[in-house]
């Protein structure tokens, strides 16, 4: 998926990188924010992980030579990335609060084709279910179930063996079942 | 996939919020991007706000507050836009063909919408002068029959109306619909203008009629396609559906493509 995209990308942040950054943050923000969401579970935090990510990545862009770029794989790149800075919050907070009824702003779901499925109160559940889950499970379930990577790229994103990733995947899906039964009648 | 993992899944396509990718731009110092242009325009249809830049015409809207124009260009297209002098005469000649239902030359900035919205906008762009299709219709086309609803939501955020017909699309049981143009009458009197006749589709919804056949040709069409409108009274056959169509022996035409109308009227 989005392949010729990427290469697009990797040759604009090559030959200019303002222009370059602002094309890679316009065709990635809804994925690393996305994924930022289901792995904290908060609407505020998200946002904040998803734009620390794209600092981080703007820093590194201007140290690489050209043909580090020309060889970067942008969406394993960044979504690692966007796992420290929330691994690093993680760990400056220690304790993390969720409101049981925060009314945080979701993106209004039903704004487009394959999210008028479930509704924004769903969508909130879902990610709250899916923050609480062990980080290893957790981990590995957003970046399969959630981001719709293989397991061969989780894997490799994770360094680990993709036996382990599929284990996680497999207990992070079994706890969910065991939570999340009320969301199928929900929706 | 289960429901669960179909709802991951739904978990994933959530959007950044509104201004996100502005903000991370801003917090790592680029410069704010160049602003489009933008006038105003008066056409047969009433008088529109019309902005361009770099990557073509950018918006249509009808006339209002300046201030609404340029709040709602910053959060739809994702950069400022600043009143010109004039709009160069050379587009004013392209936008008064574009208003005139000659859209096709018109170098449209589509830039930044989903692909999804953008498959929408560019099908309903061949949807040609003094004809109509269903929301139904453009779902199809695009390959997503299921998705009525969406393809409704992408109409109604059409940046382009007028110069992108979704003035054109109108529900399934021939009422005319949402029209991000300015409400249903402007549509009604968009279509009117162009030589539809609004009531005329309520009718032939009202009647059950999706589809008509000409007897010379065996070939059944949507109602307004070229095809059968320059066809006879006498040689004209109302069809509720695609199969009574088929059964009778008509053909589909390979012009407007009528679909069979599913479901009720959504859309």
């Amino acid at each position: 998926m989005g392949a010729d995209r990427d290469a697009a990308l990797r040759e604009a942040l090559a030959a200019d990188p303002a222009g370059g950054f602002e094309a890679l943050v316009h065709a990635y923000q809804h994925r690393l924010y996305a994924f930022a969401l289901a792995m904290s579970g908060e609407p505020a935090d998200a946002e904040e992980i998803a734009q620390d990510a794209f600092l981080r990545a703007h820093d590194a862009l201007r140290r690489y030579p050209a043909h580090r770029i020309l060889a970067l794989r942008l969406s394993p790149w960044l979504h690692r990335i966007a796992l420290n800075v929330f691994r690093n919050r993680v760990r400056r907070r220690r304790l993390r609060v969720v409101p049981l009824d925060a009314d945080t702003a979701l993106p209004d779901p039903s704004d487009g084709p394959e999210r008028q499925v479930l509704s924004r109160a769903v969508l909130r559940e879902l990610a709250n279910l899916v923050s609480g889950l062990p980080e290893h499970h957790r981990t590995a379930v957003v970046l399969r179930c959630v981001q719709g990577m293989t397991y061969a790229e989780v894997a490799e994103l994770l360094g680990q063996p993709e036996g382990t990733v599929k284990a996680n995947v497999h207990r992070g899906l079994q706890a969910l079942r065991r939570r999340a039964g009320w969301l199928s009648e929900v929706s | 996939m289960d429901v669960l993992e179909a709802d991951l899944r739904a978990l994933g396509l959530l959007r950044a919020p509104e201004g996100f990718a502005k903000r991370v731009l801003v917090a790592v110092g680029l410069p704010a991007p160049a602003s489009d242009a933008y006038g105003e325009l008066e056409t047969p249809a009433g008088r529109f706000h019309v902005a361009w830049g770099a990557a073509g015409i950018s918006a249509v809207r009808r006339v209002g507050a300046p201030e609404d124009f340029e709040r709602w260009f910053v959060e739809r297209r994702g950069r400022p836009v600043a009143r010109a002098a004039e709009v160069p005469t050379r587009l004013l000649a392209q936008l008064a063909a574009g208003t005139a239902g000659r859209s096709r030359g018109l170098r449209l900035d589509l830039t930044g919408l989903r692909p999804f919205e953008r498959d929408v906008l560019r099908k309903t762009l061949e949807i040609p002068r003094g004809e109509v299709r269903t929301y139904a219709w453009v779902a199809r086309e695009i390959g997503r029959p299921r998705a009525l609803r969406a393809v409704g939501t992408a109409l109604g955020r059409n940046p382009l109306p007028v110069l992108i017909p979704c003035h054109r699309v109108i529900r399934t049981d021939g009422t005319l619909g949402e029209y991000s143009g300015g409400g249903t009458e402007a549509k009604r009197a968009m279509l009117r203008w162009e030589g539809v006749d609004p009531a005329w589709l309520e009718h032939l919804a009202a009647a059950g009629t999706r589809f008509v056949g000409s007897r010379g040709t065996g070939v059944f069409c949507m109602p307004t396609c070229r095809h059968v409108r320059r066809v006879q009274a006498a040689n004209r056959v109302p069809f509720h559906d695609e199969r009574e169509a088929m059964g009778a022996g008509f053909r589909p035409c390979a012009t407007c493509r009528p679909v069979a109308a599913t479901g009720s009227g959504a859309g």
